[in-house]
């Protein structure tokens, strides 16, 4: 179970504790009639709290300590994973992780903004916040991909670009404007999907695509509501005002024509059944492949630069 | 994006006044000099003493550009709608209003055909004082179609860019206004069409993030600052002062991102020549 407990979801878990303290005096006691009752009720709590969620609460599930990450994904959903490192210019960047997979039997490159789980691996993760090299590094993937006739699935989770010194000195813009010039031309198909955070030009930076895949609670905007609120509010308090204002969720960026698909969680989020959201996401993956793999590759190109052509709002 | 915080810094107190009571006249901002306004624009508004490059914008820059004569603005008409009925403090549609009203401009970009010293080139000059050159939908859309007309009528394009990024009042579609205007230039690009790059101060955020960064030359104002991150979010982050010329055009030229740094008064020769180069 997970440990992590948002505000919004305590009386859930404090129902769920319930009903795991009764379990243990089940053998001794008659109180399965109670137990399920309780069940019925937890259930029903679920339902309401989870199928209510405002936008700031799903950006808090988004970055849910316990959500799954590019590698959870790839680990239960592909086999055979080489991860390839380094953008042969100046590093590795471990904000973001890639290589070759098989998926449904098939060869695929799949390339993902990778996040740490606690301080330490969150330091060696930069917090999923990439430099220029690892733009480099996921165009020199995808440029891999496409001499091998392989698709590209990305994977975007990160609270942005790294903001620093080295990062400008490098040519941060330089590296993600690149990325949006060779992605929107990869004679391959290439699959985006938000899984957690998408964080801007940050995010973007790996998700040009002819299909744009959104999990259901993930977030995917300009800006996030904290920086949006301290600029337009001139005040870090107006999260969830910001949040409401920017329409970052997955069933808002549908409506706003620039997600194709949301991608069914379990109940409560991906964290509370990590196999089962890899399960669904996988699915969907072959699905979309299969569909892709019919287009010849200038089609495909022509295709994907119309679709981000008409995103005029 | 750290356009709107300067807004209220900048915007008003730099640039070139033109309707100080009592005179014609304005101030440096780098070495306080007093310029009169006939000299000014002689010197294409930079200062006769320490060359500080003054903001200007469209209306300043297509003159210095463009032959005499030769601009056909396209698309001058369009405008913002309000996809997210964004409201802050402020509602969006009121903040759009208000910039036109005051700046007499109906977003941050003006596109169109005309001439560099006899040679046809499609343009795009934007306009900072405009929401500080925030790049939303009509941002992009110009710009797209811009690169559309270029690829179509097969002329080199020129894009004069001073922006703080992406507008964050129409949310994800402002950011999808990155990919799309960098898709146009990769489709001007596999046709061989020159595209030149002009960055001027300040060029940051997703416009720097995209088509400001893609020039097959990148040409910047003498002390433009130009990057990614802004400088005051780069600070709060590390925690530590910013070295002397950080991301400004001499940091990026030493730094492999700008080909060349050039005068105002030079930039229209210079244009020409590239173009010569590029063209048959
Ligand atoms: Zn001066």
């Amino acid at each position: 179970m997970a440990k992590t407990v948002l505000d919004f979801e305590k009386p859930v878990f404090d129902l769920e504790q319930k009903i795991q303290e009764m379990r243990k005096y089940e053998g001794n006691v008659d109180i399965s009639g109670e137990i399920n009752r309780l069940e019925k009720k937890v259930h029903q709590l679920r339902e309401s709290v989870y199928s209510n969620l405002t936008r700031w609460q799903r950006v808090q599930l988004a970055r849910h300590p316990e959500r799954p990450y590019t590698l959870d994904y790839i680990e239960r959903i592909m086999d055979d994973f080489v991860e390839l490192h380094g953008d042969r210019k100046y590093g590795d960047d471990k904000a973001i992780v890639g290589g070759f997979a098989i998926l449904d039997g098939k060869s695929v490159m799949v390339i993902g903004q990778q996040k740490g789980r606690d301080t330490k691996s969150n330091v060696y993760r930069n917090f999923g916040m990439m430099n220029p090299e690892g733009y480099r590094k996921a165009l020199r993937m995808m440029k891999l991909a496409e001499k091998f006739k392989r698709p590209i699935i990305t994977m975007l989770d990160t609270p942005g670009a790294f903001p620093g010194i080295e990062a400008e000195e490098r040519g941060q813009a330089e590296a993600i404007a690149r990325n949006l010039f060779e992605m929107s031309k990869l004679k391959v198909p290439v699959v985006v999907v938000i899984i957690g955070e998408g964080a801007s030009g940050g995010a973007l930076g790996i998700g040009v695509g002819d299909r744009i895949l959104m999990m259901e609670n993930a977030w995917y905007s300009v800006i996030s509501p904290e920086s949006c609120s301290s600029i337009l509010w001139r005040s870090w308090d107006y999260k969830e005002q910001a949040a409401e204002a920017l329409r970052l969720t997955a069933p808002d960026l549908v409506e706003q024509k620039i997600v194709d698909r949301i991608i069914k969680e379990p109940l409560g989020g991906a964290h509370r059944n990590p196999q089962e959201a890899a399960m669904i996401l996988k699915d969907v993956l072959i699905e979309e492949l299969k569909l892709l793999s019919k287009l010849k590759p200038e089609k495909l190109v022509e295709r994907r630069i119309n679709k981000f052509v008409q995103m005029n709002g | 994006m750290a356009w709107f915080k300067r807004s209220k810094e900048n915007i008003e107190t730099s640039g070139v006044k033109k309707d100080i009571p009592g005179g014609l006249w304005s101030k440096c901002d780098k070495c306080g000099e007093i310029i009169h306004h006939k000299q000014l624009v002689s010197n294409y508004y930079t200062c006769i003493k320490c060359n500080y490059h003054f903001r200007i914008g469209s209306d300043e820059y297509i003159p210095i550009l463009i032959d005499k004569g030769t601009f056909r603005e396209t698309d001058a008409k369009m405008k913002s709608g309000d996809p997210l009925k964004f409201v802050d403090s402020k509602k969006y549609t009121d903040r759009v209003n208000g910039a036109i009203k005051k700046t007499g401009l109906n977003d941050a970009v003006r596109t169109g055909f005309g001439k560099v010293d006899g040679i046809s080139i499609v343009f795009a000059c934007m306009d900072f004082k405009f929401i500080g050159g925030s790049m939303g939908t009509v941002v992009g859309e110009k710009i797209a179609r811009a690169a559309e007309r270029a690829l179509k009528n097969k002329r080199p394009l020129i894009i004069i860019s001073s922006s703080g990024g992406a507008r964050m009042m129409e949310g994800a579609l402002s950011l999808m206004q990155l990919a799309k205007t960098s898709a146009r230039l990769a489709q001007l690009d596999e046709a061989g069409i020159p595209y030149i790059s002009i960055l001027t101060d300040p060029t940051t955020g997703g416009v720097t993030a995209s088509y400001a960064m893609l020039g097959d030359v990148n040409i910047a104002e003498p002390g433009a600052l130009i990057g990614f991150a802004g400088p005051r979010v780069i600070k709060q982050t590390i925690g530590k002062d910013l070295p002397e010329g950080f991301q400004r055009s001499e940091f990026l030229l030493e730094h492999g991102f700008i080909d060349v740094i050039v005068h105002r008064k030079e930039m229209k020769q210079t244009v020409a020549t590239l173009l010569k180069h590029m063209t048959d």
